[in-house]
């Protein structure tokens, strides 16, 4: 089985002021296509620098990042830009929108940076439209996020990341702002997304939420501690 | 291809930006203000000293570049009374010797052309006006660009005949006779009757110099020929009002000569002054006046205004792009959050770049824009201030010399300092939106995104 993402040994130093801070001691998972993973893990454990480093926010102090058949570990801003416009889908737990645009604008940024700049075309308007039509907001493509309710905001979110079609989608506890319905609902979503065979890894410290994903991965103070759910 | 698609990207990287300004559309049109008012200055400082120079031009054009006026000056007060303490009579001014010595012995000089002014009520009927008598000679018209209107103007035959004619300046015409036909009748001046032969047109009159000459009306004028004044009138000047008595004796107010050649002005004028202190000792009862000098002097005198008010302008404008850099840094702490976002999603530290320059410089070229605009309506603007100006300010002061100045500047519009102001408010936005767009491509995007 191919895969879609892999770290190798990762690890993470943070001068805190004058102190070193060892975030990550030694990360290793392998994510195969079509993976849905659930980080967890009590705050300070590390899971949140493991997040930025995934996401190419970051580079790691030691170590290997490989996505899409690339190393991440030894590139320079710029083609990082480049990794996450390319490679990467971000769905945050505030959902993160440009708060001018209107929901198919905000579907449209990553289509902005892409290498070359190459013009927006019909093609494109064509599959923001259906992303948005997918996620069910075709009725209301030209609101702005403040007329959006937190679920329909998380879903513009969705449609924003698969925009680029992307190796993997990055999910930051991507139910922590919402009410339990609608948690179900972005949930099975991402489940859906997952079948049709999306890579996805999820941050959440929620275990009814991290039960959903095909495997959990449970980290403490900066190393994997272990997988599968741990009750409490 | 490659070009077109370059320029979409601009137009779309343009596109954005104008999205994010309409945000805030107060606050972006408060900051455009200060680029409006300082590209408005800079033009309007230009278009004020274009309108000056040319002023001066003309001027100059109609005392014309190859003559020398030499003119008659009543002495200081103190002075005269000085010198004529036994006398009743105050003897000044040029002689009629002045004019033969200046005509016929210098070489550079073509033509001499005196003339004798005097201040007298003249009278057609029941109607009385205060006319200014001028005694002067047939070269009198072209030399001041007179047009004549209707009739003749005097003739060589009148100077030589001493004959009583007189030509009417429109004005006198107008108010002596009002709807008749002043050719064929005539105006009583001093107890005599002068023949009315010919009307001159109406005649800008021509403005104040820097001091060295004062304005000129041309409008209330009775020209008569020199030789009948000065056998109908005499060299004296008799003025008797409310008991007080003072009489003037000047043989000629004016003597104009045209030089052979433009570049023989200013060494004639030396030659002149030399010879006419000889024979005035005093020195200080007649000026020598070149056009050519005025418009050197005039020209030194408006580089400094230039520079002046362009550093003005120029202050403006950089106080605008301070505002603008302000605004900048204030909104790019404003959207962290959205510099975060962006470049999460695949923004590189150029797009940010180019996108927080892009809004400075469209805020800045917008503001150019209505400043250019602003800046075409400089004449009408000064136009509006002048009416406003003269009814406050100078209603009763009427003749000061700064009023004059004033009145007659028209601002004209330097075409060369639209492009160019409008190209120095792209500028300042360049320079002052450099900082608040480099200092946004500097965040973090994980300290970005973290950013309430």
């Amino acid at each position: 089985m191919s895969l879609a993402a892999q770290v190798i040994d990762l690890q993470k130093d943070y001068m805190l002021g004058t102190v070193p801070v060892q975030a990550l001691r030694g990360v290793s998972i392998d994510f195969p296509r079509g993976d849905f993973v659930a980080i967890m893990g009590s705050s300070g454990s590390g899971k949140s620098t493991l997040l930025n480093l995934l996401g190419a926010l970051d580079r790691p102090t030691r170590g290997h990042y490989i996505v899409g058949g690339r190393d991440v570990s030894s590139m320079t801003d710029d083609e990082l830009s480049t990794i996450r416009n390319e490679k990467i889908g971000f769905i945050f737990q505030s959902y993160n929108l440009i708060p001018q645009y209107t929901v198919l604008e905000n579907i449209e940024v990553p289509l902005h940076y892409r290498t070359g700049y190459p013009k927006i075309g019909e093609r494109e308007q064509q599959r923001i439209k259906e992303l948005a039509e997918m996620v069910g907001l075709g009725e209301r493509m030209d609101h702005r996020p403040f007329q959006l309710s937190g679920g329909q905001q998380q879903r513009v979110a969705i449609a924003r990341s698969l925009v680029n079609d992307p190796e993997i989608i990055l999910a930051d506890e991507p139910t922590g702002n919402l009410d339990s319905k609608t948690e179900q609902e972005i949930m099975e979503m991402l489940l859906r997304l997952n079948l049709e065979g999306r890579t996805i890894i999820m941050v959440t410290h929620e275990t009814s939420v991290a039960r959903l994903a095909k495997r959990q991965i449970y980290m403490k103070d900066g190393v994997i501690a272990g997988e599968g759910l741990f009750p409490g | 291809m490659s070009g077109w698609r370059f320029m979409s990207n601009i137009l779309r990287t343009v596109q954005l930006a104008l999205k994010s300004l309409m945000l805030h559309k107060l606050r972006s049109g408060l900051t455009m203000l200060g680029i409006v008012f300082g590209v408005f200055s800079v033009i309007a400082m230009l278009a004020i000293g274009e309108g000056a120079s040319q002023q001066a031009q003309k001027q100059v054009l109609q005392l014309g570049a190859t003559n020398i006026i030499v003119r008659s000056v009543k002495p200081p007060r103190e002075n005269a009374s000085a010198q004529n303490q036994n006398s009743f009579v105050l003897r000044y001014g040029l002689k009629r010797a002045d004019f033969d010595l200046l005509s016929r012995t210098i070489p550079t000089v073509l033509q001499a052309v005196p003339i004798r002014e005097i201040t007298k009520a003249c009278r057609f009927l029941h109607r009385e006006m205060n006319c200014r008598i001028v005694g002067c000679t047939p070269e009198y018209l072209d030399m001041n660009h007179l047009e004549l209107a209707q009739g003749r103007f005097i003739s060589d035959k009148d100077r030589r005949e001493k004959t009583n004619v007189c030509v009417l300046a429109s004005q006198t015409a107008e108010e002596l006779f009002q709807y008749q036909d002043p050719v064929g009748q005539s105006v009583k001046i001093a107890d005599r009757r002068y023949a009315v032969v010919g009307v001159t047109t109406p005649r800008e009159a021509s403005a104040a110099i820097g001091g060295s000459m004062s304005g000129q009306e041309y409008n209330q004028d009775i020209y008569i020929p020199l030789e009948t004044m000065r056998v109908r009138m005499g060299d004296l000047d008799i003025d008797r009002r409310q008991g007080s008595f003072s009489a003037e004796e000047v043989e000629l107010n004016q003597i104009t000569l045209t030089i052979s050649d433009v570049d023989q002005v200013v060494p004639t004028a030396g030659v002149i002054r030399e010879s006419l202190q000889q024979t005035h000792r005093s020195g200080n009862d007649y000026s020598v006046v070149v056009p050519q000098e005025l418009l050197k002097q005039a020209a030194q005198i408006r580089t400094i205004f230039n520079v002046v008010l362009g550093s003005i302008a120029a202050i403006s404008l950089i106080v605008g792009g301070i505002g603008i850099m302000n605004i900048m840094l204030a909104t790019v702490t404003e959207r962290t959050r959205e510099i975060g976002i962006r470049r999460a999603l695949g923004a590189k530290r150029q797009d940010i770049t180019t996108q927080f320059l892009t809004e400075t410089i469209v805020l800045a070229g917008s503001g150019g824009m209505i400043g250019v605009l602003l800046g075409l309506s400089t004449p009408w603007v000064f136009q509006g201030l002048k009416s406003v100006a003269e009814r406050f300010f100078f209603e009763s002061g009427g003749g000061s010399e700064f009023s004059e100045m004033f009145t007659n500047l028209n601002p004209q519009v330097v075409p060369a300092s639209l492009p160019l102001a409008f190209g120095i408010s792209v500028g300042i936005g360049v320079i002052f939106g450099m900082y608040p767009a480099r200092s946004a491509a500097q965040l973090d995007p994980i300290e970005a995104l973290r950013h309430e």
